[in-house]
């Protein structure tokens, strides 16, 4: 199904190459772009299917909505964060395309499509990694394409046995042939190929390698879009498209994804305590929220999957709102090294503030928007009869808090050093955006339980 | 019967040659003889449709593209390749090992698969799978071949004005 989702972006795409190419206006494909985005996320919310030429479910639009919101703060940050206008033209373009894998994976009802799609993303992400064509980003990149590269084969390999197990690759009738089929041994091998490739191209522990590298060597801008989206929109959210539409979450698989989320969780937040760089940091921070997304689904209750999907959104807010504001401290204090930035409140205020009701959020303070996905989620736990799974996410959340907490004291609330960090003139993009966010978490947490209570 | 696996044995023998010889221009016509081989099975199997693309697309199009690719990098000289592949190979010496055996283990379980395979799509009309059938994912290897291309302009050309 070609949706405008698919075709807007590459009808821009290729106006502004055609039309704009060797044209001083280099600035059309900004504008176009953000207006798109901000279309986008219109059309999600109230959706009119003769603007959209496709039919979107609740889970799509959840999907979407986040891709247009974490690619419009990207594209509108990159204004201040690079400077090259080509490069920039570049950039955007690169997002543009990526955005179009992203928004088909979450649109299409086919798996070889969904495939073909999240492979356009994967490609688009590398080439945006090596942007910068240094060696930390080159080896970021190729990080990436060895690991990808192993879960296209995992993937593939499971779309040929799906195939010879279900005779089609609809997502309807894997559906049906997988429960009509003898083939339990082939089934369940074919799903756990899957799974694992879905896993590396999630960033899930122990499948995670790539993530660190690839989002600390990433450009600022980059980092941001593929943080807050591009690795979830893909691997996450395809998870949840196939445990919702496809195949049911029997007991095993339960077992499995319960087991790999709380391992994510743990793990990566224990990693994130240690690090120095606030961009590695945020990375092992991302791994660790990742797994309850991953641990919701694992209930395999519908309550369970909203909470997924609601921390889904979340994430997408919270975390690319933190890597903006990393991005705002590299590109004013020229550093985002935890141990030489200090007393940076009292310079950037705003960046302070918003940090900290990111930071909130991400580890469920409430009245943040991450406290109640956190709470749907460990509730649906408890009620599925999880309790231990569900106390190991409540604790986790104490650990979140610790090393946000840390960040944001050795960061912003402690005294600037001796040897005072220079800081340039706050740019209005990034305060734009970060203010952006910080309202959209504080909004939908104060809001959503009288928004519930209308409904 | 014996020519399937003859081209099959060509096919495997392509590939680790592929993998294994020293010079990245090598490897790139090694791919496309694995692409070549790949597509007098799928000309037996009946699907001269996808034969046609893999021969067009995997061997043509994508060889040219690495061709492109290499001959604006800087090759590596003969002792470094040498020391990065003895280094490659006391780091990963097992990994052959390991698909064998993974290999052997499938072989002895002895499966038996009851096939619910559809209709080969080339015995369909081919205008109505590629523009109907599979409308999107044939947008998609479109935008696939664009980003490959663009990929390789931004990466590879400043590279070498360098």
């Amino acid at each position: 199904m070609i949706s405008s989702f698919i075709i807007a972006p590459l009808f821009i795409l290729i106006f502004d190459r055609i039309f704009f190419s060797r044209s001083k206006l280099r600035n059309v494909i900004y504008w176009t772009s953000l207006v798109f985005f901000l279309a986008q996320m219109v059309m999600v919310i109230f959706p009119v299917e003769r603007f959209m030429f496709c039919r979107v479910d609740n889970l799509s639009r959840v999907s979407l909505l986040s891709i247009g919101l974490v690619a419009f703060v990207t594209v509108l940050s990159s204004r201040q964060i690079m400077k090259d206008d080509s490069k920039r033209r570049i950039f955007i373009s690169l997002v543009l395309i990526a955005v179009i894998g992203m928004n088909a994976v979450s649109t299409t009802r086919d798996l070889f499509s969904l495939y073909v799609f999240m492979e356009i993303a994967s490609i688009a992400s590398f080439v945006l990694i090596a942007l910068n064509k240094e060696r930390d980003a080159f080896e970021g990149a190729f990080k990436y394409v060895l690991f990808s590269a192993i879960a296209t084969v995992f993937m593939l390999s499971a779309i040929g046995l799906i195939l010879l197990i279900s005779g089609g690759t609809s997502f309807n009738s894997i559906r049906d042939g997988l429960r009509i089929s003898s083939h339990n041994f082939l089934i369940y091998f074919a799903l756990g190929v899957f799974l694992s490739g879905l896993f590396i191209k999630g960033g899930v522990a122990p499948f995670h390698g790539w993530v660190m590298d690839a989002y600390t060597a990433a450009p600022a801008s980059v980092s941001i879009f593929l943080a807050g989206i591009a690795t979830k929109a893909t691997g996450v959210y395809t998870l949840v498209r196939f445990a919702d539409s496809v195949f049911l979450l029997t007991a095993p698989i339960k077992s499995v994804l319960l087991f790999v989320s709380a391992v994510s969780i743990i793990m990566a937040a224990i990693a994130a305590f240690m690090q120095d760089d606030m961009k590695r940091m945020l990375s092992y921070s991302s791994v660790s929220q990742v797994g309850y997304i991953i641990m919701g689904l694992g209930c395999g209750t519908p309550l369970g999957i909203t909470g997924a999907m609601f921390h889904f959104f979340n994430h997408a807010v919270f975390k690319s709102l933190l890597f903006i504001n990393s991005a705002s401290l590299e590109s004013r204090a020229g550093t985002r090294n935890m141990s030489v930035l200090s007393g940076m409140g009292k310079k950037m205020p705003v960046t302070a503030l918003t940090s900290l009701i990111a930071g909130f959020s991400t580890a469920g303070v409430p009245p943040m928007a991450g406290f109640w996905s956190k709470l749907i989620i460990i509730t649906a736990l408890w009620l599925s009869g999880y309790r231990v799974y569900a106390f190991i996410a409540a604790l986790a959340s104490i650990l979140t808090l610790g090393y946000i907490l840390k960040m944001q004291r050795r960061v912003f609330w402690s005294r600037p050093a001796d040897k005072d960090i220079q800081v340039k003139g706050a740019g209005f993009n990034l305060v734009f955006a970060e203010t952006l966010l910080a309202a959209i978490i504080v909004s939908v947490g104060i809001f959503l339980p009288f928004w519930l209570r209308v409904r | 019967m014996l020519l399937d696996i003859v081209i099959l044995s060509l096919l495997i023998l392509a590939a680790l040659w592929t993998t294994m010889t020293r010079s990245l221009l090598r490897s790139a016509i090694g791919l496309a003889s694995v692409s070549a081989a790949l597509t007098i099975i799928m000309f037996r199997l009946r699907s001269p449709v996808a034969a046609v693309f893999e021969l067009s697309v995997c061997s043509g199009f994508i060889s040219v593209l690495f061709v492109t690719a290499i001959s604006l990098t800087n090759p590596l000289t003969r002792s470094e390749i040498m020391e990065r592949m003895k280094d490659r190979l006391n780091r990963f010496w097992y990994l052959p090992l390991i698909v064998a055996a993974a290999g052997l283990a499938l072989s002895l379980m002895n499966v038996e698969i009851f096939l619910r395979l559809p209709p080969a799509e080339a015995e369909r009309d081919v205008r109505n799978v590629l523009w109907n059938m599979r409308q999107l994912d044939l947008l998609g290897h479109i935008i696939l071949l664009i980003l490959g291309s663009f990929g390789v302009a931004v990466l590879f050309k400043k590279q070498r004005d360098k």
